[in-house]
């Protein structure tokens, strides 16, 4: 059986939605270097919808596909579905990830709620903290 | 395909799949019985072991079959750590960049009583026999210290080594799964006293391996059962196996030098052309090395990624990464030269064999250049480098 599920390949392959949005809305980077992966969204928002998103990761084989489905699960939809998005919905988009690779899913979840975050506290609209943990609580890195 | 992982494994030599196919066609009985059939496979068995101890400078009764390198490097240090504490001696020397077979088995013995000293092996991943002159103490009890290092390909300076431990009374065994059938091995000149390899490694079977001991040393049991190996190893002999390393030994022993030096020539051309990548750089010693080995970490990019993208390409290889070790640490031994764990997340090791041709070479080099280039662009980390955001560390 090969490590990675089809689905994944392919996302992994054929990153979308890769690259920079130079007047961004948002940008939302989690994890570090010394563990391996880290990832960065861009998101442009209109009328409380992604626009567009775009995203840079630093990691292997599914930090780069998690990035890519997570990017394309959001693109087009309003941020209280964005807010929505699960590290397992991620997973389940692509067909199920390696135990040992579920971190990776995790960190595109964290990425994308740091973005919005981001967005929020760059336009001044109010949010509960609540809704946007640390990346320190990440078992990927720190269990 | 390219496969440029020969030290993961190695493709089988005609010589010892026709060896052991013939074994298993006509010599199948067991070594261990009365009748024809059975003697035949004892004589073939034995047959092998001589041409095996042959090419290392061993006698033959001073030769131990095993599973593989990992069960002779666990019945080695065992072996050793035994006798030590009959004298109650129980100080270990070692190397910090060892296989997992003899760390693992290091850290067992030091939760029963044992004190394992790892020697660190510099930026160049090496260490001096001065180092383990000064290490030895009146109550070591052995020095195991591999030849050469699977990951990063230095060659240790064995030779030396060895005498220093015979001088001053000490058990001496080294890892030589890396080395066999590639570097030449004179278990007696060398001052070796016991020795593993493994088949798989220099174009034999998998699953089956040597551990040479010195005459007079007795080893302690593994696996306990039957008489085979003089009783020191139970289990029906692997004749099969047996037969097919002896013979892929015998053809790497005989072609060694033409073989390390057109090997060599496809290295050095691969590290000269991976050299041109910026913020890279060559792991492990750059002069005594193994006659295939290149190792290089890139900045910015994580190895997993390039190892799936050059496998589209049919290239096989190998990293030290997190990702590809299965933990959340990168490899040990590149944290031991002293890689950073950002660093040593990006590592890549190819490991070439005779069959290896330039245009292996040409195409590894082109496809690397790219998928670094293509990755790094991709890199929030290389980004944050390149803005001067972040500091280069390479």
């Amino acid at each position: 059986m090969a490590l990675y599920s089809e689905k994944v390949m392919d996302h992994f392959r054929n990153p979308r939605n890769v690259g920079v949005i130079e007047d961004a809305d948002g940008v939302g980077e989690v994890g570090n270097a010394v563990c391996g992966d880290i990832m960065k969204i861009y998101l442009k928002i209109e009328d409380g919808i992604v626009s567009d998103v775009k995203f840079e990761t630093f990691g292997c084989g599914s930090a780069i596909a998690s990035s890519s489905m997570a990017t394309e699960l959001i693109k087009g939809k309003p941020l209280s579905e964005v807010l929505k998005l699960t590290n397992k919905a991620v997973t389940e988009a692509l067909d199920g990830l390696p135990a040992h690779k579920l971190h990776c899913s995790v960190l595109a979840e964290e990425a994308i709620r740091a973005a919005v975050r981001d967005y929020y506290d760059r336009h001044g609209i109010a949010y509960d903290p609540k809704d946007f943990p640390d990346c320190d609580s990440c078992e990927g890195c720190h269990g | 395909m390219i496969y440029a992982d020969n030290a993961a494994t190695t493709q089988m030599s005609k010589a010892a799949i026709s060896a052991m196919l013939n074994c298993m066609e006509e010599t199948w009985g067991n070594p261990s019985s009365l009748y024809g059939l059975g003697q035949r496979a004892k004589e073939i068995l034995e047959d092998a072991r001589e041409r095996i101890a042959a090419c290392i400078g061993a006698s033959p009764k001073e030769i131990t079959f095993t599973s593989g390198g990992s069960e002779a490097d666990n019945q080695a240090i065992r072996s050793a750590a035994l006798l030590g504490a009959q004298k109650g001696k129980r100080h270990i020397i070692s190397t910090a960049f060892e296989h997992h077979a003899v760390l693992h088995t290091l850290k067992k013995l030091e939760g029963e009583g044992f004190e394992v000293e790892l020697l660190p092996v510099g930026e160049l991943g090496t260490v001096t026999a001065q180092q383990v002159s000064e290490a030895i103490r009146e109550d070591t009890a052995l020095v195991t210290i591999m030849y050469a290092n699977n990951e990063i390909g230095s060659v240790l300076p064995i030779s030396e080594i060895g005498p220093v431990c015979r001088e001053r009374g000490v058990l001496f065994h080294t890892d030589a799964v890396q080395a066999a059938g590639h570097l030449p091995i004179d278990v007696k000149a060398q001052n070796i006293d016991m020795l593993s390899l493994s088949a798989h490694k220099f174009h034999g079977p998998k699953g089956i391996g040597v551990l040479y001991a010195r005459r007079g040393i007795s080893l302690t049991n593994l696996i306990e059962g039957g008489a085979q190996e003089r009783g020191k190893r139970a289990g029906t002999e692997n004749v099969p196996a047996i037969v097919g390393m002896a013979a892929a030994l015998e053809e790497a022993c005989a072609h060694m030098e033409e073989n390390a030096a057109k090997v060599s020539a496809l290295r050095d051309r691969l590290i000269a052309g991976l050299s041109w990548i910026p913020h890279a750089a060559l792991n492990g010693d750059p002069v005594n090395r193994l006659p295939g080995n290149v190792n290089f970490c890139f900045e910015g990019i994580e190895g997993e990624s390039l190892l799936l993208l050059l496998d589209d390409r049919g290239i096989c290889a190998s990293s030290g990464s997190a990702c590809t070790s299965g933990s959340l640490d990168p490899s040990h031994v590149l944290l031991a030269i002293g890689r950073p764990h950002e660093v040593a997340h990006g590592s890549l090791r190819l490991s070439l064999c005779g069959e290896n041709t330039e245009a292996d070479v040409e195409e590894i080099l082109r496809a690397v250049l790219e998928i670094v280039g293509y990755l790094r662009n991709m890199s929030p980390l290389w980004k944050d480098k390149v803005s001067g955001k972040k500091e280069f560390v390479l």
